[in-house]
């Protein structure tokens, strides 16, 4: 028995290995508490901080999607309850003066996002795929509206707030100031993404993936599918429950919006357009989702329309979201082939970006025609600024739309060429593509 | 209590057959693709939106035709130029697609219309009562509505028993492999199929506009509970469409026009819980919770029936 688990189990890794492994936490651990010092302003601090909750929320989402396959369109509810117990929690500690501090108040979000997942879980659970995926969108919309008709626990459409430095403090910190406030999440940040890359070394999360890729497989081994999502579940709610809690205490207020569809829909839109087949895809996600909604609402009033074209667009032309297109170049680099497909990008780059500068060009002209027909037609949107009313204008967007299709088409066949022969270099030396 | 009953059931069952009027083109998609069209609301959204857009310019008749049309042909296209491509990434893509078409829609409405509501109006030639029972004046329109959602399932009834495209689509229901292997062109009857589904639930958002409210925000409202029904009558099952249908119908009008509350059942029996928290859940009359009653039906089905009423298959 000995003999075949030291033949079956993967060698000791090296020294250099592990000292690669944990050195990537140390400087992740690093960057966090320098980051502050490099961008200081109040601005970025709270931008910092909405992205680390952002991560914890993405990754959290990502045991369901992406280790266990089941798509949630419900996983705002369990960072919502999360927010909302903490929001109390702070308000009963503050007013009976408890000996708990506010670092150890995101446990009581994730205790509740735990209670809530196993509640409300075995029910969701017992189906997979997309009759999962419903049953989400209702118990999501079941927690969401009872939210509005229970208005003394939820505070109705105003939600309820509380003083986060109202509780007893340690080394003297109020967490008044935002910097403190960062600090807080970066370190719950590290400590939750830790404990989940964690989990998905587990055999749990083993199994987790196995259910994903093939849960009749898994019974014949001799699992239950429905107690391995179960678990992946519970603790997707855990993590979420702690997300919550620091965007509560983050804003110091907790409305219903914490638990509706749209705050699901971002999280979903964040974990899948980072990429959900890697670990690190999420946390790209989160980055890239947080700088887009806050840099695109101030360059455009429609943002939302571009945040879910670009949607379609990862969906349709890179299901592998950020991280599945970098990755793919990676046996491409180590062959050294990756040179052979840069110049391709180079041309196709060029018509595709001119046929989104017609696109955004058409979509800014008939927003100004239909939302503010009445305003000035010298507009600007991205920085840019144009004449809607000149038919120099509608020509140039139609010409640039439909000139830019025809020429980005043909150029994207070329690219489809120079990566097949890269990829088939790259296989030649041994490098799998 | 005659009339509130006999008021209610007559306006569940014309939401119920509404609600059919889509649950049975998404049943027939699901059946067919494998992918539930999450933007199935948006079109019933985009038939309400382009019936108010035609019906001002050429009446409302018209408009009752062209609509559904319109957004037949947007959704074959969808199908054609989208999911099909989606397709090889698996159903997940497919979901995300229309996830992700269902927000644009949305956006895209806002954009066109607004966010308030548009003026879209009963037709003049159905703007009077039907009948006057127990002293309530029922408006014809309702009939109408009731009359068209009852003729379209007839008919849909006899286009899939009795025709041979409706023997291939039924074929296609349970051996979609088999009728491809048949030599059926099943990427057109594919199309085909999304459109029509489409194009039913665009009929149903020209026929509900004027009597309830034509908003960009009538998708995000009604979808999840066309979802609910779905997965009570059982994923892929068209009689448990129907059933499902009409019970959710039913329920929420009921619910609706029952002022009953557990504060109210008990008097001054029940427990005094007015300065805590659980006054919510005391004092909450059931025509208040009318919204949620679908959702807390679907995890009793699941609790009890995770298959659906009328499910056989698990996806």
């Amino acid at each position: 028995m000995s003999e075949i688990a030291s033949s079956v189990a993967p060698p000791l890794p090296a020294a250099t290995e592990k000292l690669k492994f944990y050195g990537l936490w140390m400087a992740a651990a690093i960057a966090l508490l320098l980051l502050p010092k490099i961008f200081g302003s109040g601005g970025s601090l709270t931008t910092f901080s909405l992205i680390g909750i952002s991560i914890i929320f993405s990754l959290s989402y990502n045991i369901l999607l992406g280790q266990t396959g089941m798509l949630s369109f419900g996983h705002a509810v369990y960072y919502g309850l999360g927010g909302f117990l903490v929001i109390h929690a702070i308000n009963i500690i503050g007013a009976n003066k408890l000996p708990i501090p506010l670092p150890i108040v995101p446990l009581i979000g994730g205790l509740t996002g735990l209670f809530f997942a196993m509640l409300l879980g075995w029910v969701s659970t017992q189906r997979s795929g997309t009759a999962f995926a419903m049953i989400s969108l209702g118990v999501a919309e079941l927690i969401a509206s009872s939210a509005l008709i229970l208005r003394t626990f939820f505070g109705g459409e105003a939600g309820i707030s509380a003083n986060r430095t109202k509780l007893l403090r340690i080394f003297d910190w109020s967490f008044g100031p935002q910097i403190q406030i960062y600090y807080l999440v970066a370190a719950w940040t590290l400590i939750a993404v830790i404990a989940m890359y964690a989990l998905t070394r587990t055999p749990l999360g083993r199994m987790c993936n196995a259910v994903r890729d093939n849960p009749e497989r898994v019974q014949f081994v001799g699992y239950n599918p429905h107690v391995v999502r179960y678990l992946a579940f519970c603790f997707s709610g855990f993590f979420a429950g702690i997300a919550g809690a620091l965007a509560a205490i983050n804003f110091e207020i907790a409305n219903s919006a914490y638990l509706g569809a749209v705050q699901s829909g971002t999280v979903l839109f964040a974990t899948y357009i980072g990429g959900i087949g890697f670990f690190i895809g999420p946390i790209v996600g989160a980055i890239f989702v947080t700088f887009l909604s806050l840099g695109l609402s101030d360059l455009t009033p429609v943002w939302q329309l571009y945040f879910g074209l670009i949607f379609i667009a990862v969906v349709v032309f890179a299901p592998g979201g950020i991280t599945g297109l970098l990755m793919m170049h990676r046996p491409l680099l180590k062959a050294g082939t990756l040179t052979r497909v840069l110049p391709s990008y180079l041309i196709a780059f060029v018509p595709t970006l001119a046929m989104i500068a017609g696109l955004i060009l058409s979509i800014e002209t008939i927003v100004h025609y239909t939302v503010n027909p009445g305003d000035d037609s010298h507009i600007k949107a991205f920085g840019v600024s144009f004449d809607a009313a000149s038919p120099f204008i509608w020509a140039l967007a139609v010409v640039l739309l439909i000139g830019g299709f025809l020429v980005a088409r043909k150029t994207w066949t070329f690219v489809g060429h120079a990566w097949d022969s890269a990829a088939t270099m790259a296989r030649e030396k041994r490098i799998a593509a | 209590m005659l009339e509130l009953i006999v008021i209610s059931t007559l306006n569940g069952v014309l939401f119920g057959m509404l609600l059919f009027l889509m649950a049975s083109g998404l049943t027939v998609i699901f059946s067919m693709l494998g992918v539930l069209n999450f933007a199935h609301a948006s079109f019933y959204m985009l038939g309400a939106f382009f019936g108010f857009q035609v019906s001002r310019r050429l009446g409302f008749w018209p408009a009752l035709l062209i609509a559904p049309l319109l957004a037949g042909a947007i959704g074959a296209g969808v199908e054609r130029y989208g999911l099909r491509r989606v397709h090889k990434n698996g159903h997940v893509a497919e979901l995300l697609f229309t996830f992700g078409l269902a927000f644009v829609i949305e956006e895209v409405v806002q954009i066109i219309w607004g966010k308030s509501p548009v003026d879209f109006r009963v037709p003049p030639l159905l703007d009077f009562p039907a009948f006057t029972i127990f002293s309530t004046n029922y408006p014809a329109y309702k009939m109408f509505m009731l009359l068209v959602s009852i003729a379209i399932f007839v008919g849909l009834l006899i286009v899939l028993k009795k025709t041979r495209i409706g023997l291939i689509v039924q074929a296609a229901l349970t051996h979609p492999h088999m009728v491809g292997h048949l030599g059926h062109n099943v990427g057109r009857i594919f199309m085909l199929v999304f459109g029509v589904g489409t194009a039913l639930a665009a009929v149903a958002g020209v026929i509900a506009g004027p009597a309830l409210v034509t908003q960009s925000n009538m998708a995000g409202l009604l979808g999840p509970i066309l979802f609910v029904v779905v997965v009570v009558g059982g994923l892929g099952s068209l009689p448990g469409a129907f059933v499902a249908s009409l019970l959710i119908g039913l329920v929420q009008t009921f619910a609706v026009s029952m002022n009953g509350s557990l504060s109210g059942a008990l008097g001054p029996l029940g427990p005094d819980y007015a300065s805590t928290w659980l006054a919510d859940i005391w004092g909450v009359t059931i025509a208040q919770i009318a919204p949620i009653m679908p959702y807390v039906l679907l995890v009793l089905i699941l609790i009890f029936r995770p298959m659906g009423l009328l499910g056989t298959r698990d996806t």
